[in-house]
């Protein structure tokens, strides 16, 4: 483990995370209504997830086995036994008066996950306290808009799985936290455990934070922890931790408090102010009165299930980017890159990569062309035109040396723009492989044309016959310049 | 002989004979509903023109030689605690008045399907909470046998109109006693089943880990038939037992010999009256004679049944009944009326807290808020450990008595309650004194275990006695053929109220 970045301010940040994920599940946790995003309001709903009288809850099995997933890859240990518990409090988009949730038997807990800097920075196992699964409550929906106190319900969401992850205190930055976050979101999205959109609402985190400020008397300084919450993407987390510890470090100037002194605050993020403000803060904390669910069983989890939800896993990216990197021969960071766009970039990369037989040229093709092509289309990979076979044909004819690189950027244009196949678009552009008597015949008339450059490459300036290359491709676009540069040195050596 | 006098085993048959149809039989019950219900007060609502279409499409496919149902034309009272989707379910409280539910129960669904004919929804103590059907938003359910006396609860609707003859079965439901200890008050046979035997799905929840539906009717035979039809697993009620369900009706001939009862002493502790103690008696010598032995058994820790009982019932209810905020459906108090009443002095976190507070003021009635109350402190922090989780440990110390005391015997037999009907008004004052009604019962539903209740004598003052077997899980069989021979030698459950007769 390398150190955090050195920061100039004068205090460590301490910060911890508590994310909720939405499983990708077809089923809400409890009953059989569909979890799909975007449907009309109050739409999916049934007896049990809108909390009628006499309905029951019945334990969604596979929307276990999903957390299971994810908190196997988070490394943590899974209880043999867990139970639910209900949560008790009054809330309209919560129809039951508690929520379904897990108390002091999570089904999993004592995890980790590591964040590492591509640049060295920082290496960090991080620790995971608890995931535990809960159902999710619909939502509030206050239409300030339009000038009453109206507030919408939309029960869609009740019920909808939730996974909660708690770490550790162990992040030391508010980069490192947006990177670790960066991180836990690829590793759900690669396990197919959660789609992690925070736009949609499936995937939230708030943050605890506070300061450990050593003091000239050797003593360490605690200041209090906030909690932050209203935070809609990764950006806002780390601005909303840099405010709050700066925050954090004035009031502490300011009023010397200490961790222990006040009880914790709840702080929310505004974002377009890029402050955090204290909520309004209750004299007594919430008392959940949780208490098992008596409408639903224990759970328990046998050594098979465990094995088999873990055999259905696949590899998660810490380790793909290693077995990349050394299967293809390439850089870590490159390896790094690939990952990080998720696992059909991957597949997509390795399908490529094994027709070429070459990981490197693969990867320089996939982050300069398809990746930037992919960025501004704003297209995902699944619906880019250009499928592993026709790249991996384009790619063989430049190494080939059919054409050049910079030509094979033209025709993977043309392919992506006219829909049609590499050999068609190399036929229509003309671009037919200029064979060797050909070749040499051209540069003949080129060597005869400019005695200069045939005196200065006679002279020992070989570079010189770049002048040469030029005027070949102006005869004939379809040459390749590497091949009449090398023609031309040796005809004028043999001269 | 008129319908209203048949066991319900002879009504199904007679229907399936074509000796009787099933308007007739329909029309017979509906005619003393609407002649004795003004005067008892047992069903909240009467669906006469739902139950007679239904009685009549199953005359039309009886007579079309269509396949019918096990309960064909059988007139079924549901307590309204059960979901009904053509019917208001309201649990007896202003909170759900006009409720309709866009379900059936697990249990109404298995009774359409078997062609019985749902009559109308029973009166209850409110959210089935009390012993006396006093609880009731919708006025109080007067005993048959003493229009001045209380009918027992909760299920003293389906327990009164059964002894009544309005329907020949009625469903109700035991949290604590709820089935065994109006059928005792009213001189008819209730049958609690093993919690998970019947689905509790529709049932709305009192407490989640003891209630228990099941039949009520004027013979452990009938309740045998109505068992057959209700009792199976459900998918999704995720406490439901996946045992095969017997055939109960078929499993009564087999004599008591070698059977053991078990009696104990503690239920001869001071306050029970002579004339309970003197019908049980006689109870276990009918058994004696017929064949079973009858062995003293000890449930040492039984005598904390009705404290644990308060604190795992309220508590499991103080979460149940959150939902009923006036926010989604039933009762919201409104918000101009609370304006012009003015906040009593009262401040308001918000709105929607004051929405909160009045609503569920207005919609539960003193003992439902009782019981809110106590569970909430109890599952306070704090007081957790202290109540609920010692109570869970005291059920499980329950729980344990009787499987020792199963090693030893086959059934448990005793008084159901330890008094005959009491006067309507004589416990309201006093809730500890209510609660008491439910000491020889709320074992049963905290060990988890099946129990029946039937009459076993009268008093001089011409009140039914109640008995009661409790057996181990999934001993209906037994239970039912137990109380089956009893009735088989005695006539008590074959006397009629005189005073509506």
């Amino acid at each position: 483990m390398t150190k955090p970045a050195a920061t100039p301010e004068p205090y460590t940040t301490v910060i911890g995370l508590e994310v909720h994920v939405q499983l990708q599940t077809n089923t809400k946790l409890f009953c059989g209504c569909s979890t799909k995003f975007g449907a009309p309001p109050n739409t999916q709903v049934c007896p049990v997830c809108l909390g009628l009288p006499g309905s029951l809850p019945v334990m969604n099995r596979a929307a276990f086995q999903l957390a299971m997933k994810a908190a196997l890859a988070l490394e943590c240990r899974i209880a043999p036994f867990t139970k639910w518990d209900r949560k008790n409090y009054f809330y309209p988009d919560l129809p039951k008066g508690y929520q379904i949730s897990q108390f002091d038997l999570p089904f999993s807990s004592d995890g980790w996950l590591e964040v590492v800097d591509p640049k060295g920075a920082f290496a960090r196992k991080v620790g995971i306290i608890r995931v535990h699964l809960e159902e999710d409550a619909g939502k509030s929906m206050h239409d300030e808009a339009a000038g009453t106190a109206d507030t919408r319900i939309d029960l869609n969401r009740a019920g909808t799985p939730l996974c909660e992850i708690v770490t550790q205190p162990d992040l030391r930055s508010p980069q490192e936290a947006r990177a670790w976050l960066n991180e836990l979101k690829l590793l759900l999205v690669y396990l197919g455990v959660s789609d992690c959109n925070m736009q949609e609402g499936s995937l939230r985190v708030d943050a605890n934070v506070n300061l450990h400020i050593p003091c000239p008397d050797g003593s360490v300084a605690k200041t209090p922890i906030v909690e932050i919450k209203n935070m809609n993407s990764f950006r806002s987390v780390e601005r909303a931790l840099i405010y709050e510890a700066a925050r954090q470090y004035d009031e502490w100037q300011a009023t010397g408090a200490e961790l222990g002194t006040t009880p914790k605050q709840t702080r929310g993020w505004d974002d377009p102010a890029g402050v955090t403000r204290a909520q309004r803060h209750k004299e007594e904390s919430s008392d959940y009165r949780y208490f098992p669910d008596p409408d639903l069983v224990p759970v328990t989890v046998s050594e098979a299930e465990i094995a088999a939800v873990r055999a259905s896993m696949g590899a998660p990216p810490t380790v793909l980017r290693t077995t990349l990197a050394e299967r293809w021969k390439i850089s870590a960071y490159d390896a790094d890159v690939l990952v990080n766009q998720g696992r059909e970039i991957v597949a997509y990369f390795e399908e490529v990569a094994t027709r070429v037989g070459e990981g490197k040229v693969a990867s320089n093709w996939l982050q300069q062309d398809v990746l930037r092509t992919l960025n501004e289309r704003g297209e995902a990979i699944a619906a880019f035109p250009i499928r592993p076979d026709a790249l991996a044909d384009l790619i063989g004819r430049v190494q080939q040396g059919d054409f050049d690189t910079s030509r094979g950027r033209e025709i993977f244009a043309e392919v992506l723009a006219s829909g049609r196949s590499v050999a068609d678009v190399v036929a229509s552009l003309g671009i037919a492989a200029v064979g060797d008597d050909e070749l040499i015949a051209l540069c003949r008339e080129l060597i005869t044309a400019n005695p200069k450059i045939v005196a200065d490459v006679q002279g020992g300036k070989e570079q010189a016959a770049a002048g040469l290359i030029g005027q070949a491709k102006k005869k004939n676009p379809n040459v390749n310049p590497a091949k009449v540069r090398q023609t031309c040195i040796d005809l004028i050596k043999a001269m | 002989m008129q319908p209203a006098e048949l066991s319900a085993v002879d009504l199904v048959a007679a229907i399936r004979q074509g000796d009787l149809t099933a308007v007739q039989c329909t029309e017979a019950f509906l005619e003393r509903v609407a002649r004795l219900d003004g005067s008892i007060n047992a069903f909240l609502k009467v669906d006469r023109e739902g139950a007679l279409a239904t009685a009549a499409a199953i005359d039309a496919r009886r007579k079309a030689g269509k396949p019918l149902g096990a309960l064909a034309g059988l007139p079924v009272a549901v307590k309204d605690a059960l979901c009904t989707r053509d019917l208001p379910t309201t649990c007896a409280s202003k909170m759900l008045a006009g409720f309709r539910p866009p379900y059936d129960a697990d249990t109404v669904a298995r009774l359409r399907a078997a062609d019985a004919v749902i009559v109308g929804k029973t009166n209850m103590d409110e959210f089935a909470m009390g012993g006396s059907n006093e609880n009731s938003a919708f006025g109080p359910v007067k005993n048959p046998w003493d229009l001045a006396r209380a009918p027992g609860g909760s299920s003293g609707g389906s327990a009164a109109c059964v002894a009544a003859d309005m329907a020949p079965v009625a469903i109700g439901s035991d949290t604590g006693g709820s089935i065994r200890q109006p059928a005792g008050l009213c001189g008819i046979t209730g049958l609690k089943p093993t919690y998970g035997r019947v689905s509790r799905r529709g049932l709305v929840a009192f407490a989640s880990s003891l209630d228990q539906i099941g039949p009520m009717a004027r013979s452990a035979a009938d309740c045998a038939l109505v068992l057959e039809t209700i009792a199976g697993h459900d998918p999704l009620d995720s406490t439901s037992l996946a045992a095969d369900v017997p055939r109960y009706t078929e499993l009564l001939e087999q004599p008591l010999t070698g059977l053991r009862i078990g009696r104990v002493a503690d239920h001869y502790a001071a306050g029970l009256d002579p004339e309970v103690k003197r019908g049980v008696d006689e109870a276990f010598a009918v058994f004696e004679a017929a064949g079973a032995t009858i062995h003293e058994v000890e449930l040492p820790h039984a005598k904390y049944g009705v404290p644990t009982y308060y604190l795992i019932a309220p508590c499991e209810a103080s979460s149940n009944l959150a939902r009923f905020d006036g926010a989604h459906y039933g009762h919201r108090s409104n918000p101009e009326g609370s304006h012009r009443a003015g906040s009593g002095g009262q401040a308001f976190e918000s709105p929607l807290v004051e929405m909160y507070c009045r609503s569920r003021g207005e919609g539960f009635g003193p003992e439902v808020k009782r019981r809110i109350m106590l569970g909430t402190y109890a599952l306070s922090a704090g007081y957790y450990d202290a109540y609920y989780a010692k109570a869970l440990k005291v059920r499980r110390l329950i729980r344990q008595d009787y499987l020792d005391a199963f090693e030893r015997v086959d059934l448990i037999g005793g008084p159901v309650s330890a008094t005959p009907a009491f006067k309507l008004g004589e416990k309201t004052g006093d809730p500890l004194a209510m609660y008491l009604v439910d000491l020889y019962t709320v074992a049963t539903n905290l060990a988890g275990v099946g129990g029946i209740s039937f009459p076993c004598g009268f008093t001089r003052g011409g009140l039914p006695v109640g008995f009661q077997l409790q057996g181990p899980a999934l001993a209906e069989p037994l239970l039912l053929r137990a109380a089956d021979r009893f009735q088989r030698l005695t006539d008590w459950h074959l006397r009629r109220p005189k005073q509506i007769a």
